[in-house]
Order: structure tokens, then C-alpha cells, then sequence
């Protein structure tokens, strides 16, 4: 079994994205995603083919170490391709096996899907891999603030969000342990067919949720023995600020923001 | 059953920015029958290095050989030689998942295909050696005492009768008479059984009354490896490193700057006692 996941993954090294307010990040990210749903065309795909490129060259983070995080969501780029494929209705059928048509227009669908969704979950995990947890939950806590007027609770989802991401490692960690320990104990996770291995997996997964209440149990103890109680009163250590860098980077934002919107409505 | 460590070396998050060398060219020969005692600070490489031994983690350089075989040479076999090497690992009560003791402890055995009726004997022969009674067989592993957890944990792996028995710090988090107890019965259990025993530990004080031999590491590095008495010349290199002699060898070196000389292989207050009161009939005024 492989736990290298590399989505949601901080990359700890120093770059000009690393040392960015993560508002301009989450701003940049968002965005760049909303944007990509407006391309049509080739020229639109290569601009922002380009301007991913210069974001990962920024981030210093390596191509090869990012490829490998996308390598676990093959599974889905895989499906939408297929599902594309086998289901788009076009005019040129090239051929046909029972009530499918495989068309050059889902040919060219699917592929686009594939570029699309690919881009995505690079700028998504470039998000991550540049942003500690803790700056992104900052960040999120910071965005959804004007909604507390509606009455969506910023601060506790942050809070949540900031818990979820902390564990995830420390609960990879122990699922690791636990395997090991089973293993040590003639436990077999490899072969056999699926029925049975999900059945192996339950000595894995009973210690892992005991274990997980425990800690959330001693958490929330902690939390309050250090009079957590929401967000009434409290203050940062480090309040978030906006420099130069983010400026600039906000104005190229805008210029590629432009210049998508002008390939798709005025060039065509 | 001996063991032998050759040239290993274990790299974490190789080609990466997580890059850490964690054990680097270790060679360490291990006879069968001794009790060996692995010392070291966290993030020394003891965890690392044992769970070598029974092929948890592949050495990124290096092989182990066990009574002069390959243990990785063949991927079918890791689950005869994890029979053969038991691994306790640290806090080991976290791997218990079963709704009785019987049926936890009964886990290992029946990985190994075990029939019902060995399985029963073997189980019942791990839980009597670690001081489990009877009434406690059918209770649910959760209902109990933190040692309790634990050597019921001990006797999950010790039912696999394992001819080599590895233990990662078995005594980490209990209370002194919970410690003591465990030691005692990994002591008994070694010599009734002869069997290849490694036991890791970060207090001098434990190891030393209980082991033939002793592992220093230090910064993923063998510092010293040899009996206590060898190993505890160089207090003043232990010390540096954060490590220290048992309390009681300092005393004796006292001794001996005046000019009264015990034997070297002193290690715990008792004995140190029933030395002094020998020194003192044969030389007393």
C-alpha cells in the first residue's frame, strides 16, 4: 500500500511563491481554475499553459516531485477521458461497437477535459505545496469573513479545516505503524482478491479510530485546559499582510485574467 | 538464530527535500542466544535499524542476513522470517483491535495457519508468560490497564514463537513497577528459552542488568558496540552524546581513583553492595 500522496503536501524550501500572503495565493488559484472553464480554443490553452509553467517555476517545488502527487488522481483524469469519449455525440463517428460511438468530436472533448482537469490539479496542488496549512486556513478564514453577516461561521471552519489538515499526517503516520505492527504479526495487505483484502483491513482500521477519537478527545481537552472558546477576542500572533511581491503578482493576474477573456470573446 | 547486518544504509525520502540519511553503513554480527540491548537518543536509527531485521523497511544499501541468508532476497518469504522475527514496536497496545484478549493474541498464529487446537496451546502458553490469568482471556483488550494493554500486545507476538525476539522500547510510558515487571519477564522468558533477544531502550539503568551485549548509536552511526563492561569505559564519550553510565558505575570509578578496585561488571545497587561488604571483610581493619 502507498501513502505518498503529495496533494495537500507542504513543500518546505524558500521561493518567491512560498513568501507570498496566501490571500493573493488563494485569490490566484481560485481564479486561474475559474478561468481555465472560459477557454475555447487552442491559443487560450497555450496562454495558460505558459502562465502555469512560470507559476511552477516560481514555486522552485520539482516538476517531477508534483507529477508524482498527480499520479494518485490518474484514476479520475482517466475516467473523465473515457466517460468523454464513450458518451459525446459528434458528427464524424470513426466507429461504432454496439449503441457506442466513439466520434472525433469526444475524441477532441475528452482531451480537452484532460488538459483542463490536469491544469487544475496542478494549480491547486502548487497552491498547497507552497502554503503552510496554517497560512491557508488564515487565508480561508480571512476570505469567508464578509459571510458572517449571513451567518456562516469563519472562524470554526477554519479551525476545523486547520484540525483536519493537521492530522492528516500525524493519522498517515500511525496507519503506518499500525500496518507495520499487523505485518510483524503475519498480517498479509498485498495479495488475495478484494473481498479479502478489505477484510484485512479491518485490524488496521479499528486501532486507527480508537486511536483518532483519543487524540480528538485529548485535543479538544488541550484546547480548552488553554481557554480556547471560539473566536470572541482573539487576536493573531502573526497578522497577515500584503507586501509588494503581492501587488505585482495581483496586476499579472489581472493582465492574464484580460487576456483569457479576450481570446474567448472578442478574438473569435 | 544469528544475524548478520552488512554495509547498511537507509535513506528517507531519497531525491527529495525530505532527504534524511537515517542509518548509515551499519555492520553489526549477532550470535544466536544473545541478549542484545540497542541504546541511543530518538531519531538515532534504533527503530529504523530493527525494522530491518524482520524486512518492514528495505535497506536502501546493504543486506541482513539471518543464520546466513538474504531476508529480502525473496518477497514470497517475508512472512516466514516475520514468524521467525518477532517484532514488538513501540506502544504496542495501539495494535490491538480484536473484542477479546483470546482472539487478539490469536491473531498472529492464525496468520501463520495454525489448526484451532495449536492455536489455543500456543496463545494460552504467550498470555500465561506474560502474566495474564485467566479471567482476563475473554474481557475486551480495551477494558484494561495501560501495562495490561501492553503485555497482552508482547504476547500477540510472542504466540508466534518467534526464535528471534525484538522488542522497541517495551517499557516506554509505564509506571517503575510496570517497567520492572515487564524486564523481569523478558529476562525469564530469554533464559528459558535461549532465543536471540534485542531490546531497545534509552535507559542505561534497564539494559544493563539484563543484556550480553550492548548497541551505542549515535547520529544513525554503531558508536561502540560490546559488553557493558567494554562499553561503559568511554562514560565520558557517553556523556557527551547525552548518554550515561548506570549511576552505580560512577560510584565504583570513585572507588577505584582511591585505590579500591571491585570487579568492572557491576551494575546495579544490590550487587554493588554485596561487593563493597566482600572488600570490606577481606581488607577491613
Amino acid at each position: 500500500m502507498n501513502f505518498n500522496i503529495s496533494i495537500g503536501q507542504y513543500y518546505p524550501i524558500n521561493s518567491y511563491l512560498h513568501d507570498l500572503d496566501p490571500r493573493t495565493k488563494l485569490l490566484g488559484s481560485f481564479s486561474f481554475i475559474v478561468l481555465l472553464f472560459f477557454i475555447n480554443s487552442i491559443l487560450g490553452y497555450i496562454v495558460s499553459a505558459i502562465f502555469l509553467a512560470i507559476v511552477i517555476k516560481l514555486s522552485n517545488v520539482p516538476l517531477k516531485f508534483m507529477l508524482k502527487g498527480l499520479r494518485a488522481l490518474m484514476g479520475i483524469i482517466i475516467f473523465t477521458v473515457l466517460l468523454n469519449m464513450l458518451f459525446v455525440r459528434g458528427e464524424n463517428v470513426i466507429f461504432s461497437i454496439w449503441k457506442i460511438n466513439i466520434s472525433w468530436e469526444g475524441i477532441i472533448m475528452a482531451l480537452r477535459m484532460a488538459v483542463r482537469l490536469i491544469m487544475l490539479l496542478m494549480m491547486s496542488s502548487i497552491l498547497t505545496l507552497t502554503t503552510t496549512p496554517m497560512q491557508l486556513t488564515e487565508g480561508i478564514e480571512y476570505c469567508l469573513k464578509p459571510f458572517k453577516k449571513i451567518g456562516i461561521p469563519s472562524h470554526e471552519i477554519a479551525m476545523m479545516m486547520t484540525i483536519a489538515l493537521r492530522f492528516i499526517p500525524t493519522l498517515m503516520e500511525e496507519a503506518d505503524k499500525i500496518m507495520k505492527a499487523q505485518k510483524a504479526r503475519g498480517a498479509d495487505f498485498e495479495t488475495g482478491n478484494l473481498l479479502s483484502r478489505i477484510k484485512n483491513l479491518v485490524p488496521i482500521l479499528i486501532p486507527l479510530f480508537v486511536s483518532a477519537f483519543r487524540r480528538a478527545d485529548e485535543l479538544a481537552m488541550a484546547m480548552e485546559a488553554r481557554c480556547y472558546r471560539g473566536d470572541i477576542n482573539r487576536t493573531r500572533l502573526k497578522e497577515l499582510e500584503f507586501s509588494k511581491n503581492d501587488f505585482i503578482c495581483m496586476i499579472c493576474l489581472l493582465i492574464f485574467a484580460i487576456v483569457i477573456i479576450y481570446i474567448r470573446f472578442i478574438l473569435k | 538464530m544469528s544475524i548478520e547486518i552488512k554495509n547498511l544504509t537507509y535513506i528517507y525520502g531519497n531525491n527529495t527535500a525530505f532527504y534524511k540519511k537515517a542509518l548509515d553503513n551499519i555492520n553489526i554480527s549477532i550470535n544466536d542466544g544473545e541478549f542484545i540491548g540497542i541504546i541511543g537518543h530518538t531519531g538515532s536509527g534504533k527503530s529504523t535499524l530493527i525494522q530491518h531485521l524482520n524486512g518492514l523497511i528495505k535497506p536502501t544499501e546493504g543486506t541482513i542476513l539471518l543464520n546466513g541468508e538474504d531476508i529480502n532476497s525473496d518477497k514470497k518469504k517475508l512472512k516466514e522470517i516475520r514468524q521467525k522475527v518477532g517484532l514488538v514496536l513501540q506502544y504496542p497496545e495501539y495494535q490491538l483491535f480484536e473484542d477479546t484478549v483470546f482472539k487478539d493474541v490469536s491473531f498472529g498464529p492464525k496468520n501463520m495457519g495454525l489448526s484451532d487446537e495449536e492455536v489455543d496451546k500456543v496463545v494460552r502458553e504467550a498470555l500465561s508468560l506474560v502474566g495474564i490469568s485467566e479471567d482476563t482471556y475473554y474481557k475486551s483488550p480495551f477494558d484494561l490497564s495501560g501495562g495490561q494493554k501492553r503485555r497482552i500486545a508482547i504476547a500477540g507476538v510472542i504466540a508466534m514463537k518467534p526464535q528471534v525476539l525484538i522488542l522497541d522500547e517495551p517499557t516506554a510510558g509505564l509506571d517503575p513497577h510496570g517497567r520492572d515487571e515487564i524486564l523481569n519477564q523478558i529476562k525469564i522468558m530469554h533464559n528459558k528459552t535461549k532465543n536471540t533477544t534485542i531490546l531497545v531502550s534509552h535507559s542505561m539503568e534497564d539494559i544493563s542488568k539484563l543484556v550480553d551485549k550492548i548497541i551505542v548509536m549515535h547520529d544513525s552511526k554503531v558508536m561502540y558496540f560490546g559488553t557493558p563492561s567494554e562499553v561503559f569505559k568511554h562514560v565520558d564519550e557517553l556523556e557527551k552524546i547525552g548518554l550515561a553510565a548506570p549511576q552505580i558505575s560512577y560510584l565504583i570509578k570513585k572507588l577505584e581513583k582511591r585505590g579500591i578496585i571491585l570487579k568492572n561488571d557491576i551494575y546495579t545497587v544490590e550487587e554493588a553492595t554485596k561487593e563493597i561488604y566482600k572488600y570490606l571483610k577481606t581488607n577491613g581493619d
